[in-house]
């Protein structure tokens, strides 16, 4: 089989996001960076699809020359090679991001051949824009499912376990498909050390693709007040078991 | 006109599309809406036209046909945007609308103003973040963020035109063919009156033995971080947050979670948060009704001591 795992460079926001003096960023001086959570589990999954049914996996991103960085973690867990499709760092829309992925998409399956399957995240967590997979499947004529939390090839295709109220909903797609999945799909595996070595010599294929203007534009950011919380300090270690207990009572779940 | 997508469960349309009505209403031209398999009663909601699909195929969810209908009512109503509500079913939807006709999506919105072109205050980060867009499009498809934009109820006869679609068996391939029901046992998280929650405070896989001794004895579920679950110490299904499960307790006892704005973003209908934590300082005791200050492995046992005492 061969598999693509499309994923997005994040911040790591940590307790308070602060935005960059034109507020049309986020300030990430003093943040680490990390691949979105749902997409870390399209990765794990291509991982483990392969290694059962055998193939080749890639990965790919369009972002900043930074989001090598991800690709690396990505061919560390097991992923063959990648795309990187590099930006500047202005935000690329929901179409634009499509567009550009289906032609490297086209372009690779031209001299590699067809994916079976390919994996984006539901949302990423940044912009959450809930669309770059439903419109690359479209453009590449595929069928495709989204919000999975459950994934398995079965011969020529594939069974999708969607969350809904009160269970699961399933669907059943034939391959090839696009498949947009959600963190607890599964347990992403950490990158072991000479996973790490071998990521280093993994192919990128590097290009770097023209910005259309947006028809979703940027205008700025807001961080949104906080909910007004004052803490009041009930004490400190076990003394403070009575007033927690307290609290509870006047809540009316004791 | 504007044409909206309401979701309904036999025939009650669900809060987040009358939401959604209540927004659409910010553009200022007359609303329809639009139903698939059955009329609803929307008289309360502004609408003037009730639009309902029926068809054979219909009768389980298929998205891509959905979006087919969607697309075909709003290109003969010549609508000046599209809209549904921001739940699973809702941005898939209008994601797939988008996909077929090229036009600009802007998913999980919480306040429009016409324009044009048409601007939007929408959700980025779990609603951490906050971003104003503008769309530049023959139409704008927008999503509503639940649970956000409250309802206003404005009567107004509805007529109702029901219609059969012509959708293609390429439309109707992707749908729901089985239903598989969720086990039940435990405490609901989503339901829950109180959840008591661990981050990495709680240092391993065995230290949650104390916070579900303190669940059960509070009727309880429980909640974990990120970071407890991808240490593989608790199932995904407990954790709360962006990437997890919303909950909204009338108290929510946070054990040694940071608080970091992936997790906080799980919390915001919670009616109480109780934070633990050895650092005064972290986000989550700062923004938490009540703390206390100090090791959770003392604190949490003490607590369930002391609701044993009391009874």
């Amino acid at each position: 089989m061969r598999i693509l795992a499309c994923i997005k460079r994040v911040p790591i926001t940590g307790g308070r996001i602060v935005l960059t003096d034109d507020a049309r960023a986020i300030d990430t001086r003093h943040l680490g960076f990390t691949m979105s959570p749902h997409e870390e589990c399209g990765v794990e999954e291509a991982v483990r699809i392969i290694e059962t049914n055998g193939g080749d996996s890639v990965v790919l991103t369009l972002g900043p020359s930074e989001a090598v960085e991800q690709l690396r973690d990505a061919m560390a867990l097991g992923i063959d090679r990648a795309i990187h499709l590099l930006t500047d760092d202005q935000e690329w829309d929901g179409e634009a991001t499509a567009a550009a992925l289906t032609e490297a998409i086209q372009s690779d399956e031209a001299t590699s051949g067809r994916f079976d399957l390919i994996f984006f995240g539901n949302e990423s967590a940044d912009s959450a824009g809930f669309q770059v997979g439903a419109r690359v499947a479209r453009a590449l004529g595929r069928y495709c499912a989204t919000g999975l939390k459950g994934v398995s090839v079965e011969g020529s295709s594939v069974r999708c376990e969607q969350e809904v109220e009160g269970g699961r909903d399933v669907y059943v797609l034939p391959l090839p498909a696009v498949l947009t999945v959600k963190e607890g799909l599964n347990l992403p595996r950490y990158p072991s050390v000479p996973g790490r070595m071998r990521a280093r010599s993994k192919p990128v294929a590097v290009s770097t693709p023209l910005r259309p203007e947006p028809q979703l534009e940027l205008v700025r950011l807001i961080v949104p007040a906080g909910q007004g919380r004052q803490a009041e300090v009930l004490g400190s270690g076990a003394a403070a078991a009575p007033a927690v207990v307290e609290v509870l009572r006047k809540a009316g779940v004791l | 006109m504007v044409l909206v997508l309401v979701e309904h469960s036999e025939a009650n349309p669900t809060d987040p599309s009358l939401q959604a009505l209540t927004l659409a209403r910010s553009f200022g031209q007359p609303v329809h809406a639009l139903l698939v398999g059955a009329a609803a009663d929307l008289s309360e909601h502004g609408v003037s036209v009730t639009h309902v699909a029926e068809h054979v195929a219909l009768g389980s969810f298929a998205p891509d046909a959905w979006a087919a209908i969607l697309g075909e009512v709003a290109g003969r109503l010549s609508a000046s945007a599209v809209i549904a509500a921001g739940t699973e079913r809702g941005n898939e939807v209008i994601a797939r609308l988008a996909a077929r006709t090229g036009l600009p999506f802007a998913a999980n919105c919480i306040a429009v103003s016409p324009g044009p072109p048409v601007t939007v205050t929408r959700l980025r980060w779990g609603g951490s973040l906050l971003e104003e867009a503008r769309l530049h499009g023959s139409h704008a498809l927008i999503t509503v963020a639940p649970h956000v934009v409250p309802v206003e109820p404005s009567p107004m006869p509805a007529d109702i035109e029901r219609f059969t679609p012509d959708l293609s068996d390429e439309d109707l391939l992707v749908r729901v063919v089985e239903h598989v029901a969720a086990l039940g046992g435990g405490v609901s998280l989503t339901e829950a009156k109180v959840v008591v929650s661990g981050g990495r405070g709680v240092g391993s896989k065995e230290g949650f033995a104390m916070i579900e001794e303190l669940a059960g004895l509070l009727g309880a579920a429980v909640g974990c971080s990120r970071a407890v679950t991808s240490a593989g110490w608790r199932p995904h299904t407990d954790q709360v947050g962006q990437t997890g499960t919303k909950v909204a307790p009338e108290v929510y006892i946070a054990c040694g979670i940071s608080g970091a704005t992936q997790h906080m973003a799980g919390l915001k209908g919670a009616k109480r948060i109780l934070a633990i934590n050895t650092d005064p300082e972290a986000p989550m005791m700062l923004n938490a009704d009540y703390a206390v200050v100090g090791d959770l492995k003392e604190i949490v046992p003490a607590i369930s001591a002391e609701i044993r005492k009391s009874r």
